[in-house]
């Protein structure tokens, strides 16, 4: 019985908060401008740049962890052969 | 001026990296210091239960709202660039700062995500103390959520807590409390968010002060000035002992850096400030006869002083610091770099071992490298004049900080004086000089950046690793095309966030 009117404040609980959130969000003037600002940034970032301009170099060139350790070490202990200025 | 650039990749992949960071610090002190002014705000309406203060509270809290939407997630681009352009160095460092920084993106997430939403919706919809405490947290989280990348700044300029691993090429945490406690990293987060502090006074000071000068909400823009400059000033002189605290610090851990930023090329007893000058920009550590100013007037021995708590202690200057000097005991960068050679030397021998299975030879070159591994970095120097960082720029940005932070503190008096006496309105000259205030703090931000990032060259971790190792094998090009495409970006969402903020400004508070 406690039980279920525990599970039953909770989700009145819950209920409020999702309630609070629309409305909140429902009632925003300048708000949605700047929502929108957001998640126009954040797809030209994650979406655009991140995926075509940004790869992680390591992640992209080397499978495996030891792959990439021996890679940056190459770098460190050979550094005039193996690196490039331009 | 573009024959004397050094136009490779390294240098591409610097100025992208110093866009982004400076982009990102326009939107940062604004975010942090104005949080803890609308917490004040807030705090005196629901104390005070004035409609009024209430008023000015969402006014503030809007503009905030459009400065931080503008703004978040601008420094993600930077991990971005960390994983494309310095794939070296990310790998090296990853294991201390990979785990803390990602705690610390999630934490900030919720803090925001929940306080943020009750901050902006709650009035009138939760309890008047629980939406209080809401715009608190928001300040708190907010500072908090700058802790570790400050702390992670901090540890490349004084790399303590940590162990060079041969087998995976990484430094590896020591200790925690070293690295997180370090002196320098709680100067540097203090400094940023008191300095930020300023800033975000300024810029409520700014405002009001086109409205004064407009006779515009007059009583609104008097009471925002008063906490702004109350808070502006316990800043800004927190931010002064807590500078000269980091001069006294860089004195102790990066002496180039400071005999950089202050044009100090011959080490001396009883070493003087500079408080004005010009810097001779053909001079150079090799240079015996050259002039290190054109013009110079300085305090005596104030720089002994703020480096070593003596006005009569010895400042090495870059000469001491590049050629040694034996009576100070300062080794020279030629035996730095011929030690650091050996280190490369037994670290690919010590790797070469292992991979043919040789342990006893292997222990020997990690023995070897273990005595050297210290001045690691300065085996990849070319020349010890390498190790001196552009000295005129660190010299004017240290300047301009320091005087631009003395006027910004005066300022803060200022406008206190003259509205305790009543007469603040009618000080146009004054209210002119607010305006224009924020953008002073701005530069003053902007320059403090400068000293800490230029004055470190060519360091990206001290000693350890410079910025031509660090960064990834790309082509000039492919740098190119990102760092303009970038500026393209970084213009249009300024342009965006100039324009609402200006139109809600123009609006007011009270049709809000």
């Amino acid at each position: 019985m406690n039980c279920m009117k525990a599970l039953a404040q909770a989700g009145r609980l819950v209920g409020r908060i999702c309630r609070f959130y629309r409305d909140g969000f429902a009632g925003m003037t300048l708000g949605r401008t700047l929502w929108t600002i957001i998640l126009i940034k954040l797809f030209v970032m994650f979406a655009i740049l991140k995926v075509f301009f940004f790869p992680n170099y390591l992640h992209t060139h080397f499978e495996t962890d030891q792959a990439r350790a021996d890679h940056v070490a190459e770098q460190l202990t050979r550094p005039a052969n193996s690196r490039t200025n331009n | 001026m573009l024959e004397s650039m050094d136009l490779s990749m390294v240098n591409w992949a610097r100025a992208q990296f110093a866009l982004t960071a400076m982009y990102h610090w326009l939107f940062v002190p604004l975010t942090l210091g104005l949080t803890w002014i609308i917490a004040f705000f807030h705090t005196i309406y629901v104390k005070t239960g004035s409609e009024e203060w209430k008023r000015l509270t969402k006014f503030w809290m809007k503009l905030f709202a459009i400065n931080f939407a503008v703004g978040v997630a601008s420094g993600i681009i930077l991990e971005f660039e960390f994983g494309t352009n310095w794939s070296n160095y990310s790998w090296m460092v990853g294991d201390i700062f990979g785990a803390p920084l990602a705690v610390e993106g999630i934490i900030a997430f919720f803090m925001e995500a929940t306080f943020f939403a009750v901050m902006f919706f709650g009035w009138n919809r939760v309890s008047k103390g629980f939406h209080l405490l809401s715009t608190w947290m928001v300040a708190i989280g907010s500072n908090l959520s700058a802790v570790w990348i400050l702390v992670a700044n901090a540890w490349m300029q004084y790399p303590v807590g940590q162990a060079f691993n041969p087998d995976t090429a990484r430094f590896e945490m020591q200790s925690f409390a070293d690295v997180a406690l370090s002196p320098f990293a709680i100067n540097k987060f203090t400094h940023a968010t008191s300095s930020s502090m300023m800033t975000a006074s300024l810029f409520v000071i700014a405002v009001s002060s086109w409205y004064l000068l407009r006779w515009r909400h007059q009583r609104m823009a008097k009471r925002s000035i008063v906490v702004a400059a109350v808070l502006g000033l316990i800043a800004s002189v927190f931010t002064m002992f807590n500078g000269d605290e980091t001069t006294y610090e860089i004195a102790q851990v990066q002496p180039m850096k400071l005999a950089a930023i202050e044009g100090l090329y011959e080490g001396e007893t009883n070493a003087g400030l500079v408080m004005f000058g010009v810097v001779n920009r053909e001079k150079t550590v090799k240079d015996e006869d050259m002039k290190s100013f054109h013009f110079a007037a300085e305090f005596p021995g104030l720089l002994s002083f703020l480096a070593t708590r003596s006005f009569g202690a010895f400042v090495p200057g870059m000469k001491d610091l590049v050629n040694g000097n034996a009576d100070q005991k300062i080794m020279g960068v030629a035996e730095k770099m011929q030690r650091g050679k050996e280190a490369i030397a037994s670290l690919d021998a010590y790797r070469a071992a292992k991979k043919s299975g040789d342990a006893s030879a292997a222990e020997v070159h990690l023995a070897a490298f273990n005595e050297n591994k210290a001045f690691l970095g300065y085996g990849y120097l070319k020349s010890p004049e390498e190790a001196v960082p552009p000295v005129a720029l660190s010299f004017y940005a240290f300047h301009i900080m320091v005087s631009l932070g003395g006027v910004i503190l005066l300022l803060f008096v200022g406008f206190l004086y003259f509205l305790w006496k009543g007469v603040l309105e009618q000080k146009k000259w004054l209210l002119s000089l607010g305006c224009i205030g924020y953008f002073l703090g701005m530069i003053a931000g902007q320059a403090g950046w400068i000293v800490a990032e230029v004055g470190r060259q060519p360091w990206a971790i001290e000693g350890l690793l410079p910025v031509s190792v660090a960064r990834t094998n790309l082509s000039v090009g492919a740098v190119q095309t990102t760092f303009f495409i970038f500026l393209a970006l970084f213009v249009i969402m300024l342009i965006a966030e100039v324009s609402i903020m200006l139109k809600q400004i123009s609006i007011g508070p009270e049709e809000n």
